[in-house]
């Protein structure tokens, strides 16, 4: 079709041809009508991000607090048993002890992550030779394959080849071996800190993004007004940096609690269920064992307080916006 | 040129079921198809359909090598197209579950320990293969019939046993003054004691890790005469004075024989540490032996002979009750939701054929044994005498949940490694009495 550029006779002829397509015309004028109307169009905009999230959100959500509230196994439907299964891991010794595991390795892993995220993205905002390089490296652990790295921590913390402990020893540091996964207090400990070492550069990189926009005018005059490196971040890096670093504490919230392959891998859960997660535990139950209703109850058990906790930065983060 | 006419001739038009019939006698004439249609069945080779086998990967290539000719030998024999698809045995159980929620999937799958009855509604009754091949074979080992028999009736096919067994130093043994392997727990414990003074300890996983550690800790639990279950299949039985004698054992074995590390050992640690020189015995299945063979110039013991002239293999020590072994069970199971159940009936005949089972069976050098007790009597244990203690070890294969049944309700005590975190607790120091205790409350929360 011609673009129509205007000038009497031009209009006339096309008004024309419009008077002798009356139907095409009223159905090409509606569908232009519906799509000027701006709520219409924004409908139609959001369906297929609707029908992506109901498919691969919404769906599994909903499908798993079902099959919680049922006697399913694999291969059989199972009962609705009301909150049967839910009372089950609730009274699971096993459960409390991955309840509470879940618990420290999210606090302690997410403060640690904080802290030295921060502390790497501040030196990392700084000039020296070879930055860019040392950007890139800092990526490497949350770039490479979890499992793989994880692997190789495996190795690191093995109870007798341990390269960790032969170092240690031959700094005549130690005398016997360290039982990094042995004990259950360090085994917790090294899953922590793998995490940590994991998950440091998501934090580093995205709080260096959200110091780059901290205007260093705001420094400069402040250190020229006599404000120390410590009251400088306190009261200007910190403060404007919030909204960033709430958005991803909340990101790294969320995986921490739900992590899986790390545990998985290094420990099994184990020794004696000292490193059990939700996760980890609700795989045990669900696909290990096949009761898909329990694995589902103790999987979704997290749900509620995660929910809590989301909500809570959310609400955090619109008032540190709002200021 | 020809004309429309011709080419309405040529062109394949509806064929109705006396036309077929007739063409069909016309061209296989020859092939005695009367005699197909006198059987009122098509020919085995005549189902031509695809069929999906799902395997572990095997620990000893030679016989997944084997195994792929059978499976080239069968589509031939079958008509079929046979995909082997070989991952590891920890991938299974998703894989199985994915499988059986969608409906769709692998046709044959390869099944461990007892979960023929886990997924017991989702697989198809094979009574009709499994019973012959037993009958043919001398019977089956009677924990590879507790495995796959749910009730009456057969829901996977026994095709083979990875016993484990305790690989030991010969020349370490002897250091201390053992000449054979120990036949009871508290010699193994005297003499464990005497090797970890040397620097090589006994290595054991008392760890999450789902071969050696629950079949070493079944099996010492069962030689103590402690048990999951009563008779009844009902009452739990943990908490008895059978199994607080085993607990305050294993809690002096382990610090006084044990490499005190196999707390977080899975599968592969006992391995490397064994091959490696760092430890004197461990129960495995013989991989570590079939290992040191294969690469027989890279593991050396402390005093530079080749390692595999230094192993050998040892039954599980005796215990008040007796001398039991947990090994892993492998069964063929025919999926409910495949198309074909026939024709994988059919392959799982082929595999289990004499000559077939034989080509597979010989490479394994006792590595993985038959489920039937014929396969005992086979020439291939003439070949190496350090395998002859793998050949009857199946004799005194105990499935868990003893002594009830091996239920959905023992998978769950198995997986949540119940009877091993009994040990492993009180290893790291929680009281005997509060661990059968906690192992007791556990049991019953699940049996009820």
């Amino acid at each position: 079709m011609k673009p129509i550029r205007g000038g009497a006779g031009e209009a006339g002829q096309v008004a024309a041809r419009l008077a002798t397509a009356p139907r095409a015309v009223s159905r090409g004028s509606l569908v232009h009508r519906l799509l000027e109307d701006e709520r219409v169009l924004g409908v139609l905009l959001l369906v297929p991000t609707i029908v992506l999230l109901t498919l691969f959100i919404a769906y599994p959500f909903a499908k798993g607090i079902w099959i919680s509230l049922t006697s399913a196994s694999v291969g059989q439907a199972g009962e609705f048993v009301y909150l049967k299964n839910f009372v089950k891991v609730w009274n699971d010794s096993i459960f409390q002890r991955a309840a509470y595991n879940t618990f420290v390795y999210t606090a302690i892993a997410t403060v640690a992550k904080l802290a030295l995220g921060m502390w790497l993205a501040i030196l990392l905002n700084r000039h020296f030779r070879g930055k860019r390089l040392v950007r890139a490296a800092m990526l490497l652990p949350f770039i490479v394959p979890t499992v793989l790295s994880t692997f190789a921590w495996k190795w690191m913390f093995d109870p007798t080849f341990s390269v960790l402990n032969w170092s240690l020893y031959q700094l005549g540091l130690i005398q016997t071996r360290i039982g990094w996964l042995t004990d259950p207090t360090l085994a917790l400990g090294s899953v922590i800190a793998v995490n940590v070492w994991r998950g440091m550069p998501f934090y580093a990189i995205s709080l260096l993004a959200g110091l780059q926009t901290v205007s260093p005018e705001l420094q400069e005059a402040a250190a020229i007004d006599g404000a120390s490196a410590w009251q400088r971040f306190w009261r200007i890096t910190w403060p404007l940096l919030l909204p960033v670093t709430m958005v991803v504490t909340l990101f790294s919230v969320i995986q921490t609690f739900a992590d899986f392959q790390l545990v998985y891998v290094l420990t099994g859960g184990g020794p004696a269920n000292s490193t059990h997660l939700f996760a980890t535990y609700a795989y045990q139950i669900g696909i290990i064992t096949g009761l898909l209703g329990e694995g589902a109850a103790a999987s979704l058990a997290m749900f509620p307080l995660l929910f809590v906790i989301v909500v809570i930065q959310l609400w955090y983060i619109r008032r540190v916006e709002g200021r | 040129m020809d004309t429309p006419k011709q080419r309405d001739a040529a062109r394949p038009g509806p064929v109705d079921r006396r036309t077929f019939v007739k063409g069909a006698g016309l061209v296989g004439a020859a092939a005695g198809i009367e005699g197909i249609l006198a059987a009122r069945r098509a020919p085995a080779y005549a189902q031509g359909t695809k069929l999906h086998l799902l395997r572990w990967n095997d620990f000893v290539p030679a016989a997944d090598e084997a195994l792929a000719k059978i499976v080239t030998d069968a589509n031939k024999a079958l008509g079929a197209q046979i995909t082997l698809e070989r991952i590891n045995a920890n991938d299974l159980q998703p894989r199985i579950t994915a499988a059986i929620s969608s409906g769709s999937g692998p046709d044959i799958i390869h099944m461990l320990h007892n979960w023929p009855h886990l997924y017991e509604k989702s697989l198809a009754d094979v009574s009709d293969v499994a019973e012959p091949i037993g009958k043919a074979e001398g019977g089956y080992y009677e924990a590879c019939q507790a495995a796959c028999k749910v009730g009456n009736v057969w829901r996977a096919v026994p095709h083979t046993i990875v016993p484990g067994q305790i690989a030991y130093r010969k020349s370490l043994f002897e250091e201390v003054g053992a000449k054979e392997f120990p036949k009871t727990w508290q010699e193994y414990r005297e003499v464990g004691k005497k090797l970890k003074a040397k620097g090589f300890p006994i290595g054991q996983t008392a760890g999450h890790t789902f071969g050696d550690a629950p079949g070493f800790w079944y099996a010492y639990l069962w030689s103590w005469g402690g048990q999951e279950l009563a008779r009844d299949g009902k009452t739990v039985a943990i908490a008895s004075k059978e199994t607080l004698e085993s607990v305050k054992f294993a809690v002096a074995f382990w610090k006084e024989a044990c490499d005190e590390g196999g707390l977080a050992w899975d599968d592969s640690n006992n391995n490397r540490a064994f091959l490696s020189g760092t430890i004197s015995a461990t129960l495995n299945g013989a991989s570590i032996y079939v290992e040191s063979l294969r690469n027989k110039d890279k593991y050396k013991t402390d005093k530079g002979a080749l390692m595999h002239t230094d192993i050998l293999h040892g039954a599980m020590p005796a215990g008040p009750a007796g001398r039991f072994h947990y090994h892993a069970g492998f069964h063929h199971a025919v999926m409910g939701y495949g198309k074909n159940q026939k024709l994988a009936k059919d392959l799982i005949k082929f595999l289990h054929k004499t000559e077939n089972y034989e080509a597979w069976f010989t490479p394994q050098r006792g590595f993985s044994v038959g489920a039937t007790n014929v396969w005992q009597k086979h020439k291939m244990w003439d070949q190496d005498p350090v395998m002859l203690p793998y050949k009857t070890a199946a004799l005194s294969f105990r499935f868990f949940g003893y002594a009830g049944p091996p239920t959905a309700k023992a998978t769950e005590v198995y997986s949540k490694y119940i009877i091993v975190d009994l040990y492993a607790k009180a290893i790291q120091g929680m009281k005997p009495e509060e661990a059968v205790a906690w192992a007791e409350s556990e049991l019953k929360k699940i049996y009820a």
